[in-house]
């Protein structure tokens, strides 16, 4: 019954997530989405990812977002949606309605099933070892492009974007120039 | 009503594949469609424990899950990434105004 109500609460934050009007309360009702699943996971045995989803996906993941948020700005759009909102409303009930009917209705008869002696480390390092590989190359290629994206945008050595941006900052210099030479000339 | 943990787990499946459904439909925002997909990704976590655990291999769903979070977090810092470059360039996170563009 505590997983039953911790996933209510989790339905609820997310659904606050996806309503909140700022992103930052966006964000951090996400967090919570994050945080009770991690907890109803660690209720349903999964120990180790239940820390994993809490370290990553309540604080790094958060963390990103508010990082992110900081530099665009958290401004508030005027209203309106991509759908209309009874349309979207419609869809997603009826989304949730079809695919409940079909998960519940296949649902096998509750049978105890006998726990495999087997160890997380050796199923996650040896049995899985391919997908090891893929979330290394994922980390590895999402980090590069993270700082590629983050990184600021600078002119080329040559070509026309450095000659326009020189040609600019001469013009802009020789105008304060004249200025200057302008103020001196007038007191006299 | 007794409801078994797989049913109850499969309940929250859902709620949260709807809610993030209904997110992606009505967000405009770009980081707030990043928070969508987050959402739709925590269900799939949730789906391939209580599978792992209704089977009686929680080791192998696990390991599922956790490439699933690998995963849902570099989609999460590209779209991040993506969405703070696109605000820099065009002054907007607005996916209809974006739509729009040209060029």
């Amino acid at each position: 019954m505590l997983a039953l109500l911790l996933i209510v609460v989790a339905v609820v934050f997310a659904f606050q997530a996806t309503r909140a009007r700022g992103l930052i309360a966006s964000a951090l009702w996400l967090a919570g989405v994050s945080a009770l699943t991690a907890l109803v996971l660690y209720l349903y045995g999964a120990h180790q990812v239940a820390v994993i989803e809490l370290s990553v996906g309540t604080g790094l993941v958060t963390v990103l977002f508010v990082l992110a948020i900081n530099i665009s700005g958290d401004n508030p759009m005027s209203p309106g949606w991509v759908v209309p909102l009874p349309l979207a409303i419609g869809i997603s009930l009826l989304f949730i309605l079809v695919l409940g009917w079909m998960v519940l209705s296949a649902l096998p008869a509750p049978a105890v099933a006998t726990p495999a002696a087997t160890v997380f480390a050796d199923v996650f390092w040896q049995g899985r070892g391919l997908d090891v590989l893929v979330q290394v190359v994922l980390i590895f290629s999402g980090v590069l492009g993270f700082l590629g994206l983050l990184a600021e945008v600078k002119a080329p050595l040559g070509g026309s974007l450095a000659e326009s941006v020189t040609s600019d900052r001469d013009l802009e210099l020789k105008a304060m120039e004249e200025q200057l030479l302008e103020g001196q000339e007038s007191p006299e | 009503m007794n409801l078994s943990p797989f049913t109850i787990a499969l309940i929250g499946v859902v709620g949260l594949l709807g809610v993030g459904f209904y997110g992606l439909l009505v967000s405009r925002n770009l980081i707030k469609v990043v928070v969508c997909l987050q959402i739709l990704a925590k269900a799939a976590l949730l789906a391939l424990v209580a599978a792992g655990q209704i089977s009686g291999h929680i080791d192998l769903g696990q390991s599922l899950a956790l490439t699933v979070i690998v995963a849902d977090t570099i989609v999460a810092v590209m779209g991040i990434a993506l969405g703070v470059q696109i605000r820099r360039r065009t002054g907007t996170l607005d996916v209809r105004k974006l739509a729009s563009l040209r060029g």
